[in-house]
C-alpha cells in the first residue's frame, strides 16, 4: 500500500467519524423537532436561527454538569461502560460502502473503509457486542434499577439477534456474498433487495429497533418503570456519551438496512447520470442518494419512536421468539425453494 | 510473527487474570477480553469466518449470558464457599495430571501437517462452506443434530409439565 | 346500573389473532395517524414575541390609575390593603403640600405604594374596594425575575405614566 492510500484511508476515516458524530449532534435536534412536529409543537427555536445551535448548547451542558461517580460503583468499569458504548457504535462504519468508486483526476478512491469479505458478519458482531457498553454500565452503577435495565438490554438483545441473523441468512441465500460492496453492487439501478425480501426487511427493521433499544423497545431504559434504567447513575459527559451511542447506533443500522435492503448508493437512471455527469460527480450524486435514505430511516424510527408506546416485557419476549423467529425460519425456507426452483 | 507473540502473551495474561481475579463479573470480563485475542489469533491465521463467528457467538452471545446470569446471582466474597484444603490438594493433582496427559499426547501425535500453509485461503467464507459441505458433510450433519437435541431438551426442561400445575 | 350515555364499552379479553399479535396492522394506522398530525399548523404561541389575547375580565398586573387632569385617584385610604385576602398591599400616606395640586387628587396621597407580587393572588378585591376607581388589575401578566425583593413593585411600576407623555 502507497503511502498516498494510507493517507486516503486516513482521512476517509477521518471524515465518517466525523459525519457519523455530527449526525448523531443533529439527530438529538432532529428528535426534537420531529417529536414537536408530530404533537403540532414547534420544537427548539430559541438557539440560532429554528434553534440550530441546540445541539452545541446542549453539548455544553453535557460537559460542564457536574461528575458524579456513587461512591459504591466499581470506578474503573463505571468509566469503561460509555466508552464501550460510544466505540462499538463507532466502529460499525467501517465496512460500510459509502458509494461507488470515486475518481479524481487519475486518483480512484474507494469510499470504504475496509472492504472485508465478511463485511455483514462484521456489522452483525459490532452489535452483538454493543451490549456489552450497556451491561458493564448497569452493572457498575451498583444500583438495582440499572442492573435491571442492562440485565434487560441483555435477553432484549441476544433474543432478537437471532431472528436478525436469520433475517439476514434469507438475504444472503439471494446475494451469495458476504461483502457489503458487492451486494451493494449487485443492487445496480432499482435491483434492490428489499423487492425480493420484503418480509425479511420487515424482519431486520423490527430487531434494529430493538437492537439499538428505540421505542418501542427501549425497555433498558424505561423511565416509568426503572427510573433510568442502565444509566440511571449517570451524570455529565458519561451520559451524554450513552445518548450518544443510541443515536449512532441508529444511523449506523439505518445505513446499514439501506446498504442490504434499499439499494445502498444506487438509484434508477444512475448509468444515465455517470454518462452524463463523469466519473468524480456521479459517485458523488450516489453518496448524496445514499445519506437522503438514511436520513428517510432516521426519520422513520422518530416517526415510529412518537407514534407506538412501549411493548410490555412479556411481550417483547413473545413477539422476539414466537412470532419473529418463526416467521424469519419459513422465510428462508420459502427463499430457498424458490431459488432452487428458479435455478434448475 | 511478532504480533503473534504479543497476542499469545496477551491471550495468557488474560486468561490467567480469568482465575485469579476475586470478583466473578471481572473474571467474565477478562474471559471476554481472552475471547477477543483468540478472534485475532484467528485474523492472523487468515481465518476471517471463524474469527468472526468467534467473535459473535462466543463474545456475543454466550458470554454475554455468562454476564447475565452472574449479574442475576450477585456473587460477593461472603457468600463463596470456603473449599477443604484437601480438596485444593486434589484439584492441583488431578490437574496436574491432565497437563502431562495434554503434553503426551501432543508429543506422541507430532505436530499436525499445516492445512493452512497448503491452501492459505481455506478461511476464507467460501472454501469453508466448500470444504464443510463436500469432504465433512457427515460431521457437520451430526453435530447440528447434536445441537437441535440440545435445543429440544432445553425446551423441554423449560416447559411446564401440565400434569404437575 | 344503567348506563347514563351509550359511551360504554364491554372489555373483551379474547386471545389476540395472529396479525393482531404481529402488531403491524396497528402500527400502520399509528404511523398514518401522526403523519397526519405532522402536517397540521403548530398550535405553539410563541410567548414573548406572540400573546394570546385576554379575556375580558382578566386580572393582571395592577396600576394606580390617573384622573382626566393626570393627578394620582389614589387617597391612600387602606381600604385595598384591608381587603387584600393575601395582604399584598402596604402603603404610606401622605399629606398634600401646597403647589401639588397637579399631583394628587385628594388632600393625602400614597407617598409609598407597595404589592408584593408574589403574595398577591390576582383576586381582583382591592379593585371592587376602591372607592376612588384608583386601582385596576388590567396590566400584562406580571414578568419572572431572579429575587424576592424584585417582586414588591412600587410605585415606580404601578403607577400610570403622566398623560402628557
Amino acid at each position: 500500500m502507497e503511502l498516498a492510500d494510507i493517507i486516503v484511508k486516513f482521512v476517509l476515516v477521518f471524515i465518517i467519524f466525523a459525519i457519523s458524530l455530527v449526525i448523531a449532534m443533529y439527530s438529538t435536534y432532529a428528535e426534537r423537532k420531529v417529536a414537536a412536529f408530530f404533537q403540532d409543537r414547534i420544537g427548539p427555536n430559541r438557539a440560532g436561527p429554528w434553534g440550530i445551535l441546540q445541539p452545541l448548547a446542549d453539548g455544553g451542558k453535557m460537559f460542564l454538569k457536574e461528575e458524579i461517580i456513587p461512591t459504591n460503583a466499581s470506578g474503573f468499569l463505571f468509566i469503561v461502560g460509555p466508552s464501550l458504548a460510544i466505540m462499538t457504535a463507532c466502529i460499525g462504519s467501517a465496512v460500510i460502502p459509502w458509494g461507488q468508486k470515486l475518481t479524481i483526476g487519475s486518483h480512484v478512491i474507494d469510499l470504504q473503509v475496509a472492504d472485508i469479505n465478511v463485511g455483514i458478519l462484521y456489522v452483525f458482531g459490532v452489535v452483538s457486542l454493543g451490549v456489552y457498553g450497556v451491561m458493564i454500565g448497569g452493572w457498575a452503577s451498583n444500583n438495582k434499577y440499572s442492573l435491571l435495565g442492562a440485565i434487560r438490554a441483555a435477553s432484549q438483545n441476544i433474543s432478537y439477534e437471532i431472528s436478525m441473523g436469520l433475517s439476514i441468512i434469507a438475504l444472503l441465500l439471494i446475494t451469495g456474498t458476504l461483502s457489503l460492496r458487492e451486494i451493494a453492487e449487485q443492487q445496480h439501478g432499482w435491483h434492490w433487495n428489499v423487492l425480493y425480501q420484503p418480509v425479511g426487511f420487515i424482519l431486520f427493521l423490527v430487531c434494529a429497533f430493538a437492537e439499538t433499544n428505540r421505542t418501542p423497545f427501549d425497555l433498558p431504559e424505561c423511565e416509568t418503570e426503572l427510573v433510568g434504567g442502565y444509566h440511571t447513575e449517570y451524570s455529565s459527559m458519561k451520559l451524554g456519551f450513552y445518548l450518544f451511542a443510541e443515536y449512532i447506533n441508529m444511523f449506523i443500522s439505518s445505513a446499514v438496512m439501506v446498504t442490504l435492503y434499499w439499494g445502498g448508493y444506487n438509484y434508477p437512471g444512475m448509468d444515465w447520470m455517470a454518462a452524463h455527469a463523469g466519473p468524480t460527480l456521479a459517485p458523488l450524486i450516489g453518496v448524496g442518494i445514499m445519506f437522503f435514505k438514511i436520513f428517510l430511516f432516521i426519520f422513520f424510527f422518530m416517526w415510529v419512536r412518537w407514534t407506538i408506546p412501549r411493548f410490555r416485557y412479556d411481550q417483547l419476549m413473545d413477539l422476539g421468539w414466537k412470532i419473529l423467529i418463526p416467521i424469519a425460519i419459513a422465510n428462508i425456507v420459502v427463499t430457498g425453494i424458490v431459488i432452487t426452483l428458479i435455478n434448475r | 510473527m511478532n504480533t503473534f507473540y504479543f497476542i499469545a502473551f496477551l491471550s495468557i495474561f488474560f486468561s490467567i487474570l480469568v482465575i485469579s481475579a476475586k470478583n466473578p463479573v471481572h473474571s467474565i470480563l477478562y474471559l471476554i477480553l481472552t475471547f477477543f485475542t483468540f478472534t485475532i489469533h484467528y485474523i492472523l491465521l487468515n481465518a476471517q469466518f471463524l474469527a468472526i463467528v468467534n467473535f459473535i457467538v462466543y463474545m456475543g452471545a454466550i458470554l454475554v449470558l455468562f454476564l447475565y446470569t452472574l449479574m442475576l446471582m450477585n456473587l460477593n466474597k461472603e457468600s463463596e464457599p470456603v473449599k477443604a484444603n484437601f480438596i485444593k490438594i486434589a484439584a492441583v493433582i488431578g490437574g496436574g495430571c491432565f497437563l502431562v496427559t495434554v503434553v503426551a499426547s501432543i508429543k506422541a501425535l507430532g505436530a499436525s501437517p499445516a492445512v493452512i500453509l497448503k491452501d492459505p485461503n481455506l478461511g476464507l467464507v467460501k472454501n469453508l462452506g466448500k470444504v464443510l459441505f463436500n469432504e465433512y458433510l457427515l460431521p457437520f450433519e451430526v453435530s447440528s443434530i447434536l445441537l437441535l437435541s440440545a435445543m429440544v431438551g432445553a425446551i423441554l426442561l423449560a416447559t411446564k409439565d401440565p400434569k404437575t400445575v | 346500573m344503567e348506563p347514563l350515555s351509550n359511551k360504554r364499552k364491554v372489555v373483551d379479553n379474547k386471545p389476540l389473532n395472529f396479525l393482531e399479535r404481529a402488531y403491524l396492522p396497528a402500527i400502520l394506522q399509528g404511523l398514518a395517524i401522526t403523519m397526519k398530525h405532522f402536517f397540521r399548523k403548530p398550535v405553539t404561541i410563541s410567548y414573548p414575541e406572540e400573546k394570546r389575547e385576554f379575556s375580558e375580565n382578566f386580572r393582571g398586573m395592577h396600576s394606580l390609575k390617573r384622573d382626566e387632569d393626570g393627578r394620582e385617584r389614589c387617597t391612600a385610604c387602606g381600604l385595598c390593603a384591608l381587603s387584600c385576602p393575601a395582604e399584598a398591599i402596604t402603603m404610606i400616606a401622605a399629606e398634600r403640600q401646597p403647589g401639588e395640586e397637579n399631583l394628587y387628587r385628594e388632600e393625602k396621597y400614597a407617598a409609598v405604594y407597595e404589592i408584593n407580587m408574589l403574595r398577591c393572588i390576582f383576586c381582583g378585591l382591592c379593585e371592587e374596594a376602591c372607592p376612588k376607581e384608583a386601582i385596576y388589575l388590567d396590566g400584562d401578566i406580571v414578568p419572572s425575575d431572579y429575587l424576592r425583593k424584585d417582586f414588591i413593585y412600587g410605585k415606580d411600576k404601578l403607577v400610570e405614566p403622566p398623560l402628557n407623555q
